[in-house]
């Protein structure tokens, strides 16, 4: 017994000493990388170059394309290097599945396709004359540089005119009263700058028609953040603008849906370096940004946003969480089309469009998600007896790949041919006698809308429950509005409906709880009786001691 | 009330440091562990987590000094088990201590632990704490578990199924712990005892 102690004591004395340091490697930071504090990086930008200046630009400029040969004189790959973006092709190619999405290609879940509307969709689209399939996607001139690169703000572009500015003064909206001048091209072209917040959120920030509209976690009070809204775009404090983290390069802009880098590995990157996700929120603050471990752990099952963005559309702006096209056509009492907003002024029907649902700070739905979504493409066939998926998040719990991402999942109700069993492309914008907003008949809408997509259609529609997937990525809160650990962590928690992790809190084995608690009470109770026939003893005996 | 009381020094000064601080870590382990595990909500999840975890060092630091002062101290024999009289304590906690009959058991500096007691402890020291501990540092650095490969052959629900099953039974080993302090020839006297130091015997 001895000689064992003798082999045991020194053991555990060296144990003891290894153990008691180790108590000091869980609090203590491991080398935590934050972001740099980049306020003291990024300076107001000072162009080597004042457009203003230059001979090219000093003309009156009718035509956007007259500017864009002007711009080519100097930039002569621009044009090129444009046409090779989704901001010109609205096409995308999946690089994991092959599968060619984009707007010309998909069916949304708002205004549904831009085929046989171009004239009004392409007023977001970074070029002139765009108003049918014959568009030349060739022709350099025809890339507008101005709605990106404008800094007076004066130059707008309106549905109807196929991507072109505003050249004549008009009515806008329509019977509103309210007028939009053109902008001076010439004085445009002399203001050239770097993408600025407002030059993306021109099209970005208004993506369905509306503020707020689509994302849910992109709109026009961007312009202007506070903190609360958004920590990095904070106007008082960093002051991002949107290409500071969409670092780009020959015009090619990294970070998008279609693409998501749904689970960034490893440290900050170096800005400069050749980077697959410069706009990943690991590209600055690496993949383990928290001083405590245990933290940082999480960020092996969940994306940063998920924590960091507790709610979506956190403010009166809102986001539109359902679209229902079924209700198109119906008129007002009086017969003619009727538009109607909720208290806080924003649409909520239309007789062109159908009923909008909107909400403002709304929780998230979680997935698991790798990045990859797949998308109903035009003429892919559905099940209406279910409600279709324009788009379905990849991802499960084992995939090394997959985090648990924020979603908006925006609901909606499509037309869709009733036989040939896909959504139906409809002729929605225009003043000729087979567009729905002009003549309120789905079948013209539907039948001139699926000769332009070149898809037999049955003559049959009905409407279809429609569910789209956003991950959700901007307006990232201030850390101390980050979720706190109990809003996961709890029986009823966030997370509830998220599969494939051992929550502590969420999760415990029933029959454990089960045994353990009988186990307790049944002690409790022993102890109890026992205790009990102890007193009642000791008194009959009369006081004892 | 006639007796002469005899006292004597049961618990050397680090051995009643050592209880109490146990005692109170342990207790708030099983408040922090069972909040952590989504019995109730008390302190919060985020400050649940964050005391059972300075605890579990606490406790692990203070157990290292332990082991070494028991067998420094040769006090570790207190918890040689022995079936001798266990009959006869068994026989007392089932019917004497209801009819007055003496205590079978005489405590001395050199066996302060009954014959039961003996046997719980070892229970204790060699079950129950075995199945928390191993569990818990699995738990602790769940974070290190891929760069050591663990992720490949453990789940973290198996070590927290493990953890609370050891955790029950702490619970119920407390519970009863806390009971049989009330069984000396005072309700409070096993208590005082293990305050002050000294037993009184008679
Ligand atoms: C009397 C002692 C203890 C009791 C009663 C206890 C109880 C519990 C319970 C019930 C849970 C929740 C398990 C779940 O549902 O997932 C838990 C979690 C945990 N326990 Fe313990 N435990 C004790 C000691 C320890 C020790 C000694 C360690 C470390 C060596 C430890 C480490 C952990 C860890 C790491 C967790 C996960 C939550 C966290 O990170 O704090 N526990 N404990």
């Amino acid at each position: 017994m001895l000689s064992r102690l003798k082999f045991i004591l020194p053991l555990m004395a060296a144990g003891a000493l290894l153990a008691a340091p180790t108590a000091f490697a869980v609090p203590a930071a491991p080398a935590a990388a934050t972001a740099p504090q980049l306020e003291t990086i990024i300076k107001p930008k000072a162009s080597t170059a004042d457009h203003s200046k230059f001979k090219e630009l000093n003309r009156n400029f009718r035509t956007g394309p007259q500017v864009t040969e002007a711009c080519l004189i100097c930039h002569t790959e621009a044009a090129k290097q444009v046409q090779h973006t989704k901001h010109w092709t609205w096409e995308s190619t999946d690089p994991k599945t092959g599968q060619v999405r984009g707007k010309k290609n998909i069916i949304n879940n708002y205004c549904t396709s831009p085929v046989s509307n171009e004239k009004d969709c392409m007023a977001c689209h970074a070029g002139y004359g765009w108003k049918d399939d014959n568009f030349d996607f060739k022709v350099e001139k025809n890339v507008d540089c101005l709605i990106c690169h404008d800094q007076t703000g004066t130059y707008r572009k309106l549905p109807g005119d196929a991507g072109h500015p505003v050249y004549k003064r008009v009515e806008f909206p329509k019977g509103s009263g309210k007028f939009v001048e053109p902008a001076d091209l010439k004085k445009v072209a002399q203001s050239i700058g770097m993408p600025s917040r407002s030059n993306c959120g021109s099209c970005h920030f208004f993506g369905a028609g509306g503020n707020g509209a689509k994302h849910g976690d992109l709109d026009a009070s961007l312009q202007h953040p506070g903190k609360y809204l958004d920590v990095h775009m904070d106007e008082k404090g960093l002051n991002f603008t949107c290409t500071t983290c969409h670092a780009t390069s020959s015009h090619e802009v990294s970070g998008s849906r279609y693409n998501v880098a749904a689970a960034v590995k490893g440290p900050a990157h170096i800005r400069g370096k050749q980077d697959e996700s410069p706009a990943a929120c690991q590209s600055c603050h690496s993949d383990k940004p928290h001083h405590e471990a245990m933290l940082n752990q999480h960020t092996e099952k969940l994306a940063c946003q998920t924590c960091h963005i507790p709610e979506y559309a956190r403010n009166e702006v809102g986001t539109e969480a359902s679209w229902d096209w079924s209700q198109a056509t119906i008129m007002g009492p009086d017969g003619k089309p009727m538009v109607s907003k909720d208290s806080a002024g924003r649409r909520k029907f239309d007789s062109k469009k159908g009923t909008w649902v909107w909400d403002s700070y709304v929780i998230p739905e979680y997935r698991w998600y790798n990045g990859v979504s797949t998308y109903k493409v035009i003429g892919d066939k559905i099940d209406p007896s279910k409600t279709v998926q324009i788009n379905e998040v990849g991802g499960s719990p084992n995939d090394p790949d997959s985090r648990i991402w924020p979603t908006k999942v925006h609901r909606g109700k499509q037309p869709y041919d009733k036989v040939n069993n896909y959504l139906t492309v409809q002729h929605t914008a225009g003043e000729d006698h087979t567009a729905l907003w002009h003549n309120f008949d789905w079948q013209k809408a539907i039948g001139a809308g699926m000769k332009a997509a070149k898809l037999p259609y049955s003559g049959e529609y009905g409407f279809v429950d429609t569910e789209m997937t956003w991950p959700i990525t901007h307006m990232v809160a201030p850390k101390h509005d980050a979720l706190s650990c109990e809003q996961c962590h709890s029986k009823q928690g966030r997370l509830q409906g998220i599969a494939g992790v051992y929550l502590p809190s969420r999760d415990s084995n029933r029959w454990l709880d089960m045994a353990g608690w009988t186990l307790v009470l049944l002690s409790l109770i022993g102890v109890l009786i026992h205790g009990g026939l102890r007193i009642y003893t000791g008194k009959n005996k009369g006081q004892h001691k | 009330m006639n007796t002469v009381n005899r006292r004597i020094y049961l618990y050397s000064r680090y051995e009643r440091f050592w209880h109490w601080s146990q005692a109170l870590l342990v207790i708030l382990m099983m408040i922090t562990g069972f909040e952590v595990h989504g019995s109730y909500k008390l302190l919060g999840f985020g400050n649940a987590v964050n005391l059972h975890t300075v605890s579990a060092w606490l406790l692990l630091t203070l157990w290292a000094f332990t082991i070494f002062w028991q067998f420094t101290t040769d006090e570790w024999r207190q918890y040689i088990p022995s079936l001798k009289k266990v009959d006869a304590m068994v026989r007392y906690y089932a019917f004497g201590i209801f009819r007055n009959a003496p205590n079978p058991f005489h405590k001395t500096a050199a066996k302060k632990h009954n014959p039961l007691q003996r046997l719980a402890y070892l229970a204790l020291l060699s079950m129950v704490s075995p199945v928390i501990w191993g569990s818990g540092l699995f738990y602790l650095f769940y974070s290190s578990w891929k760069g050591l490969g663990v992720d490949a052959w453990l789940s973290l629900e198996a070590v927290a199924f493990v953890h609370t099953a050891g955790a029950f039974m702490m619970l119920v080993f407390f519970i009863a712990h806390v009971y049989l302090t009330t069984t000396g020839h005072t309700p409070t006297a096993h208590i005082k005892t293990m305050v002050t130091g000294w037993e009184e015997v008679d």
